[in-house]
């Protein structure tokens, strides 16, 4: 029996007013489940990260609601908001966003910082995790000495370091080579997810399309079809 | 929150090239700033030196006097009508003047004469050589030791010297906590030998000083003394009235308004800029933190430590070096006018809050705008 993680339904977006008016989001309604990698796919301009920005409490929707683990996430305020991103959620970024002047440990250790956690205790946790992603020995470097590869596996530990039940992941292979792209995809299907936890993969990167679970494609704000991975297999 | 601020201190202080970028700016902009206002605050002490040095908790002067070197006779009747005054415990007078000497070697000198009230000696110097009582021996003249000493060819007790012809001895040589401004000399004699030796004008009382009996007397010896078409002041409103004059009718003043917009200008150029330029440098990751759950308090706490941790730090070091300037300098110049002061170190920093205060705003305000959804939009 699945158990979900996320479940949106309505959800309208646009921008803009009058004739400038651009509608990101029509009905989109979807589920996401724990256990599972589930992708949202679609050209460019589809909505793709509109959607992901919406279900992660991040941009508020004109209509519909959002719904992690039962709790309506847009009923809550700007600061219960951040609240439930910190604790709740984990953000991989296209462009890593890993700050060059700290260390990639103390990169690692931000969220857990931002709990309150102790320092020294952050850094322990940040360097654990450092190793499960297996950048064993580079907890002291800054994140510029690493590769593209090395720094997206800095920000993975970065976000699973708080160990959230949901993983959003935006374009996480786009500035990646392919056999790297699938390397770190391959090792976060087998190392990070888990039956508590539910990945959600922003991507028009098909090379890494074999380890979703579950796809969702949209197109023009729209989901026009989903369908598992496993059905084409 | 304080893992947060150890984050914002780490993401400040290991860019380095800013940080540097930073703090120089700010120090530079400090020292010059606590410099001038310290120079200010010397050359205004040893301007008031005459008050300063003689102490007496008012002073009655003709209205047009705006500083102590600027002296205007007042009648003999004047120091009788004070003296009957109600509130006034005793009053003196006090000569003060300049005179040309002949030292023993023929050269001229011109130097700084105070003459005290021949009874009292009020205001006398404290002596470091000799007996104040010989000051009433025949041409007896007290020399301060001072910056100034070596230009009366650094006596001892017996040098002579004339004075308009008067046989002058140096009696005693004594200490004063400030020295003059203009680089004179300064000789205590009595009041009556300065009439005897300087030409005077027909009103010879420079200053009538006047102890009062306690200092709730003080508003009615002003008013009384103003009613007599004279002016009291206490001491501190005297050397207030002396640095007005320098401020506002010399160049001083706006001297010192421009250096201290310069040094405002800069300090807000080199590290506003640089600040402002590190915010950009970051906005994309602190819209990250954002995205990640940090709050805006939090953020505006980061940046506000920031800005106030590379102000403060760059204010230290602008105070600890001029301060080391300005002892190094006094150690080679015992007299050298610098002098630092609460408002030497006040005002720099005030503009160093103010530097903050605008650097952060500017930070603060980009910060607060960036959506995190921008971060996912790349």
């Amino acid at each position: 029996m699945l158990r979900t993680a996320i479940h949106a339904s309505g959800l309208v977006k646009w921008f803009g007013e009058g004739e400038a008016k651009t509608t990101a989001l029509k009905e989109v309604s979807l589920e996401a489940f724990f256990g599972e990698m589930l992708y949202i796919v679609g050209p460019s301009g589809s909505g793709k990260t509109t959607l992901l920005s919406v279900l992660s409490g991040i941009l508020r929707p004109n209509a519909g609601n959002v719904s992690v683990e039962g709790a309506d996430i847009w009923t809550l305020d700007a600061n219960q908001l951040a609240d439930f991103r910190l604790n709740k959620l984990g953000f991989v970024f296209q462009d890593y966003h890993l700050f060059p002047r700290l260390t990639t440990a103390e990169n690692v250790a931000i969220p857990l910082i931002l709990r309150r956690i102790q320092w020294d205790k952050a850094l322990n946790d940040a360097t654990k995790y450092l190793d499960i992603v297996g950048l064993h020995g580079k907890a002291e470097l800054p994140p510029l000495k690493l590769s593209g590869g090395e720094q997206q596996r800095v920000a993975i530990a970065r976000a699973i370091v708080g160990q959230p039940d949901i993983l959003i992941m935006d374009e996480p292979t786009a500035s990646l080579d392919g056999e790297t792209g699938r390397a770190i995809v391959g090792f976060v299907r087998e190392n990070i997810l888990n039956d508590h936890r539910c990945i959600v993969i922003v991507t028009h990167d098909s090379r890494i399309y074999e380890y979703a679970d579950r796809t969702l494609e949209m197109e023009d704000g729209r989901l026009t079809a989903a369908k598992k991975v496993q059905d084409e297999n | 929150m304080k893992g947060i601020l150890k984050l914002a201190y780490k993401l400040v202080v290991n860019d380095k090239s800013k940080f540097t970028a930073l703090l120089a700016g700010i120090t530079f902009a400090v020292f010059l700033m606590m410099f001038v206002t310290s120079m200010f605050g010397g050359v205004m002490n040893h301007s008031a030196a005459t008050v300063i040095n003689i102490g007496a908790p008012i002073w009655v002067m003709d209205p047009s006097v705006e500083n102590p070197l600027n002296t205007v006779g007042i009648p003999d009747y004047v120091l009788d009508a004070v003296r009957s005054m109600q509130g006034v415990k005793y009053a003196v007078p006090l000569y003060s003047g300049s005179a040309l000497l002949k030292l023993s070697d023929g050269a001229y000198q011109p130097a700084m004469i105070i003459g005290l009230d021949d009874t009292s000696l009020y205001g006398r110097p404290e002596l470091i050589q000799g007996k104040i009582q010989d000051i009433y021996a025949e041409g007896g003249f007290v020399a301060v030791k001072d910056a100034d000493f070596p230009k009366l060819g650094n006596p001892h007790i017996g040098t002579e010297f004339e004075l308009n012809d008067h046989r002058a001895v140096v009696v005693g040589i004594a200490k004063v906590s400030t020295s003059s401004l203009f680089g004179l000399p300064t000789l205590y004699t009595t009041y009556y030998r300065c009439l005897q030796y300087i030409p005077n004008p027909r009103y010879t009382i420079s200053y009538v000083l006047i102890v009062p009996q306690s200092a709730s007397d003080i508003p009615r010896i002003k008013e009384q003394a103003k009613a007599l078409g004279y002016l009291a002041l206490t001491k501190d409103e005297f050397i207030g009235r002396t640095v007005d004059f320098y401020i506002f009718h010399s160049g001083f003043g706006m001297n010192l308004l421009i250096i201290t917009a310069v040094s405002f200008i800069v300090g807000l150029s080199v590290s506003g800029q640089t600040f402002y330029t590190f915010i950009l440098e970051n906005l994309e990751r602190f819209g990250a933190l954002k995205a990640i759950g940090t709050t805006n308090r939090e953020l505006v706490s980061i940046i506000l430590f920031q800005a106030a941790f590379t102000s403060l730090t760059g204010y230290g070091l602008g105070v600890g070096l001029c301060v080391t300037l300005i002892g190094i300098a006094k150690l080679r110049m015992p007299e050298y006018a610098a002098m630092v002061t609460a408002f030497s170190v006040i005002v720099p920093f005030l503009m160093v809050v103010v530097i903050t205060a605008i650097s952060s705003y500017f930070g603060v305000r980009r910060v607060l705008a960036i959506e995190p959804f921008e971060i996912f939009r790349g």
